[in-house]
């Protein structure tokens, strides 16, 4: 009797793990465009890695898939998903930047083209063993096993069109910001902007690249005719482009304190402890980023 | 999500937490003393290694490291060493001790010193003790430490926007900090603009490890008198900072000149009063 207790509950965790490998929940935020909320937090076992943002634009031959998520288990859940809402199959992988919890899904889409930034091949590269190595150590060695080696088939230098069959998205690679591979997706038709990581929400903007380049990119990417944005971290879909006033002020707040540190001769921790210290209430995971972007834009800027 | 390498790699994953968690608990107090015997044990090495069976003393309140606890980039780990100035020291060594090159820098005092406390900044591969280690003028070994929370600084990297950097490779910028009358110490930092390629970073597309390049010295004059000489190493960050004090001459200029390993010079001369570089 005992032993059947112990046995009902094994049965019930082991009918409960399934549940895992069902499709992601997707929002359609525009007639055909279906976006994937990440968790606003970092990699971790309660939340298995699904921190970013994904999604997939639907046209009349075949579906974009833009970013795939953090581990090869969401990638799957991905393709389940796009499966289950549409007959078109995936003819792209789109990926719109190196980081980890936008790339690690590659590996559920072998055989499917994937087309990034020039820079992403590179940059990622020279990364990817100590991304696979922290992805094994936040979430276990099963959830970062299986990821798929380095592979851009078609870098975008500057701008690409793709036709997904009645449907054309326009793919930018922009300079330096949040990395040195960010790239955009616009799909002309509902006016929705892919914006990847170079738009933060609520999860404080994360600098890997430049802050002063990102600052010059969201210029130019304002300019850009779309009425919604799909954030890399935050909602599944924001105004356009009014969404990017809370980075921008972010971004500009920590340029002006670090300057302003580094003309009174003060050093990398002097700036670490007050710089953009005002922005803490206004933004989630602070404590883990605005350190490391006032030591990262400290270090950039101390060149200006 | 980004990409700053630096988390410990020991901690666990939720259920298998939750299991061991009972024996955990029993073998806690035994792991942590275990890990103080360790670095106990790596130190008498490395002191062994660089200063053979010379005594080294605590240097007490003489000497000070000052890092962060828990380090923001591994790959740029801000170190300041304060030196108590009646020391006056013949020379400085910093190490990283778990570091694979655990000696990250010696600086040698010059003259023109105007005092002995350094701040520059290291990789730090794993949670590690820095220590500090001064030489004085007769010859005693004065140390200090601190213990660093980072990880993975050596293999990281840290290049943002690699074609950036290797287009300003070499530039070498000294900023003025404090600038006090000739005769009164005066502070200054000195940046180098390099890879400082550690060797241990691998490239997956070539699949071979970027050759290390580094600058491995560094030496400051005024009006022909040393300030300092400093032998470097791949533990010391890319882009190599330093802070320094010195005394000014009337009319001098700090002379700056790097050796890379692969032969080249950089140099840059700076009048006193101009800044800037």
């Amino acid at each position: 009797m005992g032993i059947r207790l112990i046995l009902a509950a094994i049965l019930s965790v082991a009918t409960a793990a399934p549940a895992w490998s069902e499709p992601l929940a997707v929002t359609e935020v525009a007639p055909g465009i279906f976006v994937h909320q990440g968790a606003i937090a970092e990699p971790a076992p309660d939340n298995g890695g699904d921190t970013a943002n994904i999604g997939f634009v639907v046209g009349g031959n075949g579906v974009a898939v833009i970013d795939t998520g953090g581990t090869p288990e969401l990638g799957r859940r991905l393709r389940e998903t796009i499966a289950a809402r549409t007959d078109k199959p995936p003819v792209v992988v789109i990926n719109t930047h190196m980081h980890p919890d936008h790339v690690f899904g590659n590996a559920a889409f072998e055989g499917i083209p994937i087309v990034g930034h020039a820079n992403l091949r590179d940059a990622l590269a020279a990364r990817i063993e100590v991304y696979q190595r922290r992805l094994a150590d936040e979430l276990g060695a099963e959830a970062a096993a299986g990821i798929a080696p380095v592979r851009v088939d078609r870098p975008v230098g500057e701008e690409v069109r793709i036709d997904l069959g009645d449907r054309v998205i326009v793919l930018t690679a922009h300079p330096t910001a949040h990395t040195n591979n960010d790239l955009t997706v616009f799909d002309r038709q509902t006016g929705t902007l892919f914006a990847g990581d170079l738009l933060f929400l609520d999860h404080l903007p994360a600098v890997d690249g430049s802050a002063v380049g990102w600052l010059r990119v969201l210029d130019a990417l304002e300019r850009i005719p779309a009425v919604r944005a799909v954030p890399g971290h935050g909602p599944a879909a924001v105004d356009w482009p009014g969404a990017l006033d809370p980075e921008r002020r972010y971004l500009t707040t920590l340029v002006q304190g670090v300057r302003r540190v580094l003309k009174a001769g003060g050093s990398i921790q002097e700036a670490v402890a007050h710089v953009a210290e005002n922005e803490r209430d206004r933004w989630l995971l602070f404590d883990v980023y605005n350190p490391r972007n006032v030591t990262a834009t400290f270090a950039e800027l101390e060149w200006e | 999500m980004t990409g700053y390498p630096m988390r410990k790699p020991q901690e666990m994953a939720l259920p298998m937490a939750l299991a061991a968690g009972f024996l955990m608990m029993l073998s806690m107090p035994a792991l942590a003393a275990t890990d103080a015997a360790e670095d106990a044990a790596r130190w008498d090495l490395l002191r062994d290694m660089y200063f053979k069976d010379r005594p080294v003393e605590e240097a007490g309140d003489r000497m000070r490291i000052d890092a962060p606890a828990r380090a923001h980039d591994a790959a740029l780990v801000p170190v300041r060493v304060e030196v108590d100035p009646s020391l006056h020291l013949k020379s400085l060594s910093l190490l990283v001790d778990k570091n694979p090159v655990p000696l990250a820098a010696t600086f040698r005092y010059g003259p023109a010193s105007a005092g002995g406390s350094i701040e520059t900044r290291v990789r730090v591969n794993e949670y590690t003790n820095l220590h500090a280690v001064g030489e004085t003028q007769d010859g005693r070994l004065l140390m200090t430490r601190v213990f660093v929370k980072a990880a993975g600084g050596c293999s990281a990297p840290a290049l943002k926007d690699p074609q950036e950097a290797m287009a300003r490779l070499g530039r070498i910028k000294v900023k003025l900090l404090e600038t006090a009358g000739p005769g009164s110490a005066a502070n200054a930092q000195l940046l180098i603009s390099h890879p400082n390629a550690s060797g241990l970073q691998f490239d997956q597309v070539s699949r071979t490890y970027i050759p290390a390049h580094y600058i491995q010295s560094i030496a400051i004059r005024i009006g022909g008198q040393t300030v300092l000489e400093a032998d470097t190493d791949i533990s010391i960050s890319e882009d190599p900072n330093l802070r320094f004090s010195f005394i000014p001459v009337e009319g001098g200029s700090l002379e700056v000149t790097a050796h890379d390993t692969k032969g080249a010079t950089f140099s840059q001369t700076v009048p006193l009063g101009a800044g800037g570089g």
